[in-house]
């Protein structure tokens, strides 16, 4: 799975105040060179030299992580790949419940926090928005001839997921979205048939399904 | 398939009773392909009354079910004709995909088998899909195999790459205009977009891979733009408004659906200027589809894809357009196809869908004027599967 930038971001910025506030205690000191202070960013590679007279400011400081961000960040030319794939490809988000949050009194863990809402938002999202890129990209379809999804289907029309499972005469059986979407990289595709708890499974039916957000379900229907 | 006997020895150009015989006879058996028994007694029928009509007493026992040969004669100085058109074969080299270029060839093989010959084929852009020098060469090599003459129309997938560089070394200048048979031709570049490209740092590749995603919201719309607009207007200038024009675009010259770029910005402008003539009618590839429209004196017909269809835009659907149910995934090709277009001597056109899997559909001029009041068109329809 894809590294999320927010999480490399959070622990850069505990790393800035440690050195403002002097010589760190952690099992990992910062190297000098030259009479220069090493600092290194938590994936243990990404480095930045800071002078010794650098004053310890919290703006100094903040400069030190961007410098570390932005290394990181050339580095991992994907990371953002969450909003680059919502720009492009405008994915459905899913329902908001911040209505619920501070309900669910006398639960085990206490009411519903605007944290927990947050959470479920962004990792539902997160799982649709990868199926997007899987769904746009020939290439993580496996496809041999260079055919992705959207060409016949873009923002996924026409994939009816709300319609399955229904017989398909075609495949001799009742199908489910997941042995359509197979038919489809296996034919039109011509990619290799996913497993049904293959990552790229789970995301494209994701997408598919959030794409027709707050259609009636109707399985069976032709 | 029924392949038409041929042979490696030059012949002459007359060809004998028996070639003629067996000619009608397998393009019968092809049209009967597609066609059911109703729709073939009607077509034949209408050929042999056609025949009759025009005193050839030879095609009355002619296998060829359709007659392009106009009926009325009009009595105005201007004939009426056919030409063919084949659009949006979106090749890619063949080392990456054959299927595409294996169904450019087949819509080759369908407009070099019409009798009588269309009198020039329209080719309706994206010839390329991600508009490559490789996949522009192939491309033209393929249509060169096409006995018509070739008119050009260029797409937004032949054109993003290079700007248009190589599409205009083969094809000469993306916007022309020429005459023939009495009707004004225009072929227009409306598919310009404003520089997206330049404040994101986009590479040449990663600028055609956006504008190749139809879904891609990052790109912008379609436009015929300022200064084409002003060389459409200085073109126009000294034709009559009685002349016929029919103006080819690769996007639709009305505003369809934005997120799918069924659209060009400014097609009120172009519209304008289109106005003042007494029939004007607009193709349009890029769609992949069935569609029609009228917008005032201005008819509008998309043209099937070679290589894949869309299905219809979920809003904004013109209500002109009879839709042909979505295509069959387990038919291949089903939605595909090519077609060509009947020009009356009036100017006006008689617009026909040759799907490949389908019976042909004919959307008829009068049912546009009529603004759907007759002749509607019989779409099409295969049983949902």
């Amino acid at each position: 799975m894809k590294n999320t930038p927010w999480l490399a971001l959070a622990l850069v910025t505990l790393t800035a105040p440690a050195l403002a506030d002097g010589p760190s205690s952690s099992a990992n000191p910062p190297a000098t060179f030259n009479g220069a202070k090493v600092v290194k960013l938590c994936d243990n590679k990404t480095t930045v030299q800071v002078p010794n007279d650098t004053p310890k400011t919290p703006a100094e400081g903040k400069k030190i992580a961007d410098a570390l961000m932005a290394q990181w960040e050339s580095k991992h030319p994907d990371s953002k790949w969450v909003a680059e794939e919502v720009e492009a490809h405008q994915v459905v988000p899913p329902e908001d419940n911040t209505k619920l949050v501070g309900t669910g009194q006398s639960s085990t863990y206490g009411a519903v926090s605007s944290q927990d809402v947050k959470v479920w938002n962004t990792e539902t999202y997160k799982e649709a928005v990868y199926g997007s890129s899987v769904f746009h990209s020939g290439d993580e379809l496996g496809s041999e001839i260079a055919v992705s999804c959207d060409m016949c289907h873009p923002r996924a029309a026409n994939t009816h997921p709300e319609t399955y499972p229904k017989f398909q005469p075609q495949l001799g059986r009742v199908a489910l979205l997941r042995d359509m979407i197979n038919w489809c990289i296996e034919h039109p595709v011509r990619g290799k048939v996913l497993a049904p708890d293959d990552p790229k499974m789970r995301a494209l039916e994701a997408y598919i399904l959030a794409q027709r957000k707050g259609v009636p379900l109707d399985y069976g229907k032709r | 398939m029924h392949d038409k006997p041929t042979s490696r020895i030059k012949r002459p150009h007359i060809k004998s009773v028996e070639t003629r015989y067996f000619e009608e006879r397998d393009s019968l058996f092809r049209g009967l392909q597609s066609l059911d028994r109703r729709t073939f007694m009607k077509v034949s029928t209408g050929a042999a009354a056609a025949a009759v009509a025009a005193g050839v007493s030879h095609h009355f026992h002619s296998f060829l079910p359709i007659n392009v040969a106009s009926a009325t004669e009009g009595g105005g100085a201007r004939q009426g004709f056919t030409f063919a058109y084949i659009s949006d074969s979106h090749l890619y080299i063949k080392k990456t995909n054959e299927r595409f270029i294996r169904q450019l060839l087949r819509a080759v093989d369908d407009v070099n088998a019409m009798d009588p010959q269309p009198d020039f084929v329209l080719y309706g852009g994206d010839l390329a899909q991600l508009g490559r020098k490789e996949e522009l060469d192939l491309g033209a090599q393929v249509l060169k195999s096409l006995k018509a003459p070739v008119r050009m129309m260029v797409g937004e997938h032949d054109w993003f790459f290079d700007m248009g560089h190589r599409w205009n070394e083969l094809f000469g200048p993306e916007n022309y205009s020429f005459n023939h048979k009495g009707v004004h031709f225009v072929v227009l570049m409306s598919v310009h977009e404003k520089d997206f490209w330049t404040a994101r740092g986009m590479t040449p590749a990663e600028r055609m891979h956006t504008v190749a995603g139809l879904d891609n919201a990052v790109q912008s719309a379609f436009e015929v733009g300022a200064a084409e607009r002003t060389w459409l207007k200085k073109d126009l200038e000294k034709v009559p408004t009685s002349t016929p024009i029919i103006v080819f675009s690769h996007s639709p010259l009305y505003k369809l659906y934005r997120p799918w770029n069924f659209w060009t910005d400014d097609a009120e402008d172009v519209q304008a200027i289109l106005q003042r003539f007494d029939h004007v009618t607009v193709l349009h590839g890029h769609t992949h589809q069935v569609l029609t429209n009228r917008i005032g004196n201005i008819q509008f017909h998309g043209m099937l894809s070679t290589a894949w269809p869309w299905p219809y835009a979920p809003q904004g659907l013109p209500a002109l357009t009879v839709q042909m149910n979505r295509p069959n995934p387990f038919d291949p090709n089903d939605g595909l196809g090519d077609g060509s277009v009947n020009v009356h001597p009036e100017g006006l056109v008689d617009k026909v869908y040759s799907l490949w899997n389908r019976n042909p559909t004919e959307v008829k001029a009068s049912y546009l004027s009529s603004d759907g009041a007759q002749d509607r068109p019989v779409i099409a329809t295969l049983a949902s599967y």
